[in-house]
């Protein structure tokens, strides 16, 4: 919880306004109001595979490889693929061999839907989890998102492949008309209504047979909740249904993720700009640093210069004058020499 | 004036060229059987297994792997290190191509490619992680063609256009950044909504932030590395100035790596101690998953600070070539070895030759595009019209 509390406060100051995708997803959503769904009961299920016969005719798709009435196709574990939009399989138990039917759960909050980045996937209000191929791009994140595993890929279709999953009948229930497979059963395994409805009549079933069921609904919580719902005797896990997908819907897991984008969007540049100023100011004050430097060294060794000289000069000038006192004195000793050397000088010169 | 771009390889047919044709005349065949056929003749993808190694490898590894180019141009322009200048150029042509080749990568995986632009044109999906992605790769992929631009421009000899891009640097390099950290993230995130599928040893609410931070270490890394690769196959095309700061860059990125891995070491245990997600590790995938962070993170972190202590040069390379190694071996394990960890072996996915095929087509064609551009553009040397002028 704590993460989800410190990411959402990243996120909900500024994303909450600005994708409501991401807004809703901090609330709880309990489904379209009136939205319908299916309920399967795993303890009146025979395993006669009516349902897949009625989806493979009503949907019209490719004929199976072995006839609907051949049941030993139940012996070996098979998924939805994209010729088969519902499937049973068969579970050994130690009460007798049990049967589950799967198909598209239609989540109250599809991971597809929330996975799909051209909103191929559409929650109708009436609880059909639809598809949409004119806009698949073909990425297969909707079927790397799903946590039940049920949407399927025309691999072989070099095209134009479709990614195929159970649509509720969709067509059928806006002509008013029941699902395929809920028409199919014989033994009222599927029963077809309002959600809030179904999730009635399961808890009565659970209430009055207490030892026929254990009391869960799958589908009530889980992933957020399902408009198809499952009744079952045995724990879940035992019909092959994983019961550690926990009761947050797809947006929520990935709400942090979203919420964090416009908080990176938005500081990042001022982080980094300022970076970019700092390492910028530091250059410069390292430059004026250096110029100073510089500066006082030119003037430092300038004046030294200056000293030298000044020195030198005086130095100069007491030897100048010395010089000049020496030659004075020297100029007098010669006035003063005796006059007879002169006039002997004289002398030799006549 | 001395351009090492006139002395180009001397002839058409050597050792490189045989090889590399080879293989892209083998791509070539497998892209026509993968869009006549379809995936499923090509591919091992199934319902249960929809990626396999082109996302894995292709899209994940590719783009990690590419992080050099925001990395380096970061610690240039915007942590003001110039000394890694040199460095900022292959670094930038990497990561084009790397993302180009991303791209050019999915339009095999993709069931309709020529659709690829109907999300961000289109019909928006911002719900899903993919929708940034996709945005993302597509606005950055964008910028690293123009921060190319100007080794272009200075082959071309194209002064002013040139000028108007150096002026946008900074600018360019702040939206790069921004840009990375938003997708590299979001690669991570695009398997937060898969709880149930992904090991909860590689799964968590963190997986963003282990994704951003790994591939600082990927950038870092593939930046040495490809030097090092460079430096033995293009030694002719590089000038004084590449050469004199390359052992600078190389000490500095592994000084850098070193902390980023350790970094990353820290932030994964606390991933880990966040979900108590301890008892997994006595598991089978507990030990493979002590062999990633002890052989490819730990090892390689010890080994780029002991390179750097001791300047020595050629520990540093192998610690990258580690880490590279590492981010291949984390990004398969999050999108292949620990994805669907639930279903039994039987239903669990292996690539075909042909994808693998098609994966060493896409890498050879990077080779070759890069050894194309370095042989002629101002990559690895100041073009003589603009020296110095950074």
């Amino acid at each position: 919880m704590l993460r989800r509390t410190f990411l959402g406060m990243l996120g909900t100051a500024c994303v909450g306004a600005s994708i409501p995708g991401v807004a809703s997803a901090s609330k709880e959503f309990n489904g379209y109001p009136g939205s319908k769904g299916v309920l399967f009961d795993a303890t009146r299920c025979i395993g006669c595979r009516k349902c897949e016969e009625a989806c493979n005719k009503v949907n019209e798709l490719p004929a199976p490889d072995k006839k609907y009435d051949d049941l030993t196709v139940l012996d070996t574990k098979r998924r939805t693929d994209a010729k088969t939009l519902t499937v049973v399989n068969k579970y050994k138990s130690a009460k007798g061999p049990l049967f589950r039917k799967s198909q598209c759960n239609h989540c109250l909050e599809p991971a597809c839907a929330s996975a799909c980045f051209v909103k191929a996937f559409k929650k109708l209000p009436n609880g059909a989890v639809v598809y949409d191929e004119s806009v698949c791009v073909g990425c297969r994140y909707c079927m790397v998102a799903c946590p039940f595993e049920i949407p399927a890929y025309e691999y072989d279709e070099p095209l134009t492949p479709r990614v195929m999953k159970c649509t509720m009948c969709a067509p059928r229930l806006a002509e008013g008309k029941l699902p395929g497979c809920v028409e199919g059963c014989p033994k009222e395994a599927l029963v077809f209504g309002e959600r809030d409805e179904l999730l009635k009549i399961a808890r009565k079933r659970i209430e009055r047979n207490p030892d026929r069921y254990i009391d869960h609904i799958y589908g009530e919580k889980e992933m957020g909740g399902t408009s198809w719902l499952y009744l079952s005797g045995v724990p879940f896990s035992e019909i092959g249904m994983r019961e550690d997908l926990g009761t947050k819907s797809a947006p929520e897991l990935t709400a942090g993720a979203l919420a964090s984008v416009p908080m990176v969007a938005g500081l990042w540049p001022a982080l980094l700009g300022g970076i970019y100023a700092v390492s910028k100011r530091k250059d410069k004050v390292a430059e004026e640093e250096k110029k100073e430097a510089v500066a006082n060294a030119i003037a430092q060794a300038s004046s030294q210069a200056e000293k030298t000289l000044s020195e030198a000069l005086t130095k100069a000038d007491v030897a100048n004058k010395r010089q000049i006192e020496v030659e004075v004195k020297k100029a007098v000793e010669e006035a003063l020499t005796p006059k007879e050397e002169q006039e002997e000088n004289s002398e030799e010169e006549s | 004036m001395s351009n090492p771009g006139n002395t180009g390889p001397k002839s058409v047919i050597n050792t490189f060229n045989v090889i590399a044709g080879a293989i892209i005349v083998m791509g070539l065949v497998i892209t026509v059987l993968r869009f006549t056929k379809g995936l499923g003749a090509v591919t091992n993808l199934d319902d249960n297994n929809p990626w396999g190694i082109w996302i894995g490898f292709d899209l994940l590894c590719g783009v990690a792997l590419a992080a050099g180019g925001y990395t380096t141009s970061a610690a240039c322009y915007i942590f003001g290190l110039k000394r890694f200048h040199s460095a900022v150029r292959p670094a930038i042509l990497t990561a084009f191509l790397g993302y180009a080749l991303v791209v050019f990568a999915l339009q095999y995986d993709l069931g309709r490619p020529w659709r690829l632009p109907y999300p961000i044109f289109y019909q928006q999906g911002t719900t899903s992680l993919l929708f940034e992605v996709g945005l993302c790769v597509m606005l950055y992929l964008t910028v690293l063609f123009i921060e190319f631009t100007p080794a272009m421009f200075e082959w071309l000899g194209m002064k002013k256009l040139r000028a108007v891009v150096v002026k946008l640097t900074l600018a360019l390099t702040i939206f790069g950044v921004v840009l990375s950290t938003l997708h590299q993230s979001s690669l991570g995130a695009l398997y937060t909504i898969a709880p149930s599928k992904l090991h909860p040893l590689w799964y968590s609410p963190y997986l963003p932030v282990f994704f951003f931070v790994s591939s600082i270490a990927a950038g870092l890394s593939m930046v040495i590395f490809e030097g090092t690769l460079s430096h033995k196959k293009l030694h002719r095309m590089m000038d004084e100035e590449y050469l004199k700061h390359h052992d600078g860059v190389v000490l500095g990125f592994g000084k850098a790596a070193s902390l980023v891995l350790f970094a990353y070491f820290a932030i994964k245990m606390i991933g880990l101690a966040y979900d108590n997600n301890w008892h997994y590790l006595t598991s089978g995938y507990g030990l493979w998953f002590m062999v990633e962070m002890i052989g490819f993170v730990v090892l390689p972190c010890f080994l780029f600070a002991l390179g750097v202590r001791e300047k020595n040069m050629s520990i540093i390379k192998k610690a990258a070539i580690i880490t590279v190694l590492g981010i291949v071996l984390n990004r398969f394990n999050v999108s292949l070895v620990a994805f669907n960890y639930h279903l039994p072996s039987s239903e669990r996915y292996f690539p075909t030759l042909m994808e693998i095929g098609i994966s060493i087509f896409v890498v050879t064609l990077g080779v070759v595009i890069f050894r194309f551009i370095t042989t002629r553009m101002p990559i690895f040397f100041e073009h003589p019209d603009y020296k110095g002028e950074h």
